[in-house]
């Protein structure tokens, strides 16, 4: 028999069996469709979160500029040792053998010692710095450049810097070189520049390690910081969450927000901390460049690399991240809807 | 459609607040819930919502049981539920398509689609022209309309009120209840608890009338 075709009897109950279906096919079934929505809800979240930050921006400053002062103060520490490294470097590949003379050598005795020195197959260079280049070097650095024009004579000896090859390589033929120069009759005191270096060596490892401490103690702080603010944004949106959930949004879809919350703090922070490190940085650049004199031009202040900077950008932001979505994954599973 | 069988819920406190109640409501049904405060309906609510769980027995919605669902399911549990509160629950900081607008998003729809969709269903409730008002710039008739359009506005197979007209004068609430009698003639099942004796009689609707946790015919 031909099946009729025939008008539904009962379109009461067939009608919301399309409504059924259309939901389906728009929400789950056009794959395309539904990442589009995935992605514009993220930009919303990113974006309106932000928008929050803005919305109250006194509370706002008050957490980021806590938070900025101590990722400042942790980077600092971590500037200020990779500059004492940096300086340390520099001293270590100058471990050079200083002869003070005695005072009645004249400059041409000195240069012909110099010159013996020379000849020393372990010897780089040897290098004379005379009574007056001593004075004029202690005026211009120490201060006490009236004083000493008081003085009637003088009391600078004559200095030969001897620059052994292969400096720290071999501490023993360093020894060696050391007795050999010691011995000349016109050395008054002999003093090889290696051991005050060795010192300030373990002292810089000790100031890494205590930085390194400082800043996982500084990183547990923020982190406690950025989940409080965040837990008391959850609680001002207490009424958001409850609805959220009573109309079916999952604990992830409810997260996010404060996700990007955190993420922005976290990240505003970071960027604050560079520019209050740039600006200590700037302020301490003078009386360094004056110290850098001393050493003769081999201590230049080093600030944070591109790629330090990044770190430091990407570190805050992810402690921001995941300090709020460890007080989001307790909160959320005591937060019931009522 | 929505299914109790012998349920019966208990808190240390109070001791039985629900009592081996049992019903079926069928699809495209409506339903008040009735009874004296503290009777238990908001209880029998909560336990639709599964924001409590039953002591004994199983509740069913469809062929799922309502019981026995893990936590990780209950968001997608409840997109096929609409909630519609006296208090209305609406966002005050958000504007009113926004408010509507909310299930979908969560539901992970499209921002035409949500367009579409928000606008019919404000339309269904007459609210067209109100999408950028704030919730707190309309009266009670029409913030409970937006809390309607919120509800039916994922198009979901149930809608639970929880005393709807509460707050309604009576020419309000009749007019509350000739919308869920449309949402009804698309085949969704309504379950409305209501004090209201008087609206309640002028409908002639199926009636559950809890009494001290019991459900009285």
């Amino acid at each position: 028999m031909k099946p009729v075709k025939r008008k539904p009897t009962r379109p009461i109950v067939k009608k919301p069996v399309k409504h059924d279906t259309r939901q389906t096919r728009t929400a789950g079934g056009n794959f395309v469709d539904k990442l589009h929505a995935y992605r514009d809800h993220h930009a919303h979240a990113l974006f309106s979160s932000l928008g929050r930050l803005v919305a109250t921006p006194f509370t706002s400053i008050m957490t980021i500029a806590v938070l900025a002062i101590s990722i400042a103060l942790a980077s600092g520490f971590y500037i200020m040792v990779i500059n004492v490294q940096q300086l340390t470097a520099n001293l270590e590949s100058s471990n050079q053998i200083s002869l003070f003379l005695k005072d009645d050598v004249t400059d041409e005795e000195a240069a012909d010692l110099a010159g013996n020195i020379r000849k020393n197959p372990s010897v780089q260079t040897v290098k004379v710095i005379s009574k007056e280049q001593a004075l004029t070097e202690f005026k211009t650095y120490s201060g006490f450049g009236a004083a000493i024009n008081l003085l009637e004579k003088n009391p600078l000896p004559i200095v030969l810097q001897v620059l052994p090859k292969n400096a720290l390589q071999d501490k023993q033929e360093l020894d060696s070189l050391f007795k050999t120069v010691e011995k000349f009759d016109e050395v008054d005191y002999a003093q090889i520049d290696m051991q005050w270096v060795e010192r300030l060596h373990s002292i810089v490892e000790v100031a890494r390690c205590a930085t390194t401490l400082f800043s996982v103690m500084i990183g547990i702080g923020i982190l406690f910081i950025i989940g409080n603010t965040i837990r008391l944004e959850l609680h001002n949106r207490r009424d958001e969450v409850m609805i959220a959930k009573l109309v079916g949004a999952t604990n992830s879809f409810i997260q996010r927000p404060f996700l990007y919350t955190g993420f922005w703090i976290g990240f505003i922070s970071g960027v604050s901390a560079w520019f209050i490190d740039a600006i200590l940085m700037l302020i301490l650049r003078q009386p360094v460049e004056k110290l850098s004199g001393l050493y003769e031009g081999e201590l230049h202040l080093i600030f944070l690399s591109f790629t330090e900077t990044i770190e430091l950008l990407i570190i805050s932001s992810l402690l921001g991240v995941i300090s709020s979505w460890a007080v989001l994954l307790v909160q959320l599973r005591h937060t019931r809807p009522e | 459609m929505l299914k109790f069988d012998n349920v019966s819920k208990r808190y240390p406190e109070t001791g039985d607040v629900l009592h081996n109640v049992s019903f079926h409501l069928q699809q495209g049904e409506i339903a008040f819930l009735t009874g004296h405060s503290g009777a238990g309906k908001t209880t029998l609510l909560k336990l639709i919502a599964v924001m409590e769980r039953c002591t004994r027995g199983e509740i069913f919605l469809d062929s799922q049981c309502l019981s026995h669902v893990k936590e990780r399911q209950l968001p997608f549990l409840r997109r096929k539920m609409g909630f519609i509160y006296q208090d209305y629950k609406l966002l005050a900081d958000r504007t009113v398509f926004d408010n509507v607008a909310l299930p979908l998003a969560i539901a992970g729809f499209g921002h035409l689609e949500i367009k579409r969709r928000v606008r019919a269903s404000l339309d269904k409730v007459g609210l067209l022209g109100k999408e950028r008002k704030f919730p707190q710039a309309l009266s009670g008739g029409e913030q409970q309309r937006v809390g309607i359009a919120r509800a039916v506005v994922n198009k979901p197979p149930l809608i639970v009120a929880d005393e709807p007209t509460g707050n309604l004068d009576p020419e309000l609430s009749a007019e509350i209840m000739l919308l869920f009698e449309q949402f009804q003639q698309v085949g969704v099942t309504v379950l409305i608890a209501s004090h209201d004796i008087s609206l309640i009689s002028q409908m002639n609707h199926r009636v559950l009338k809890l009494d001290h946790g019991q459900l009285v015919l």
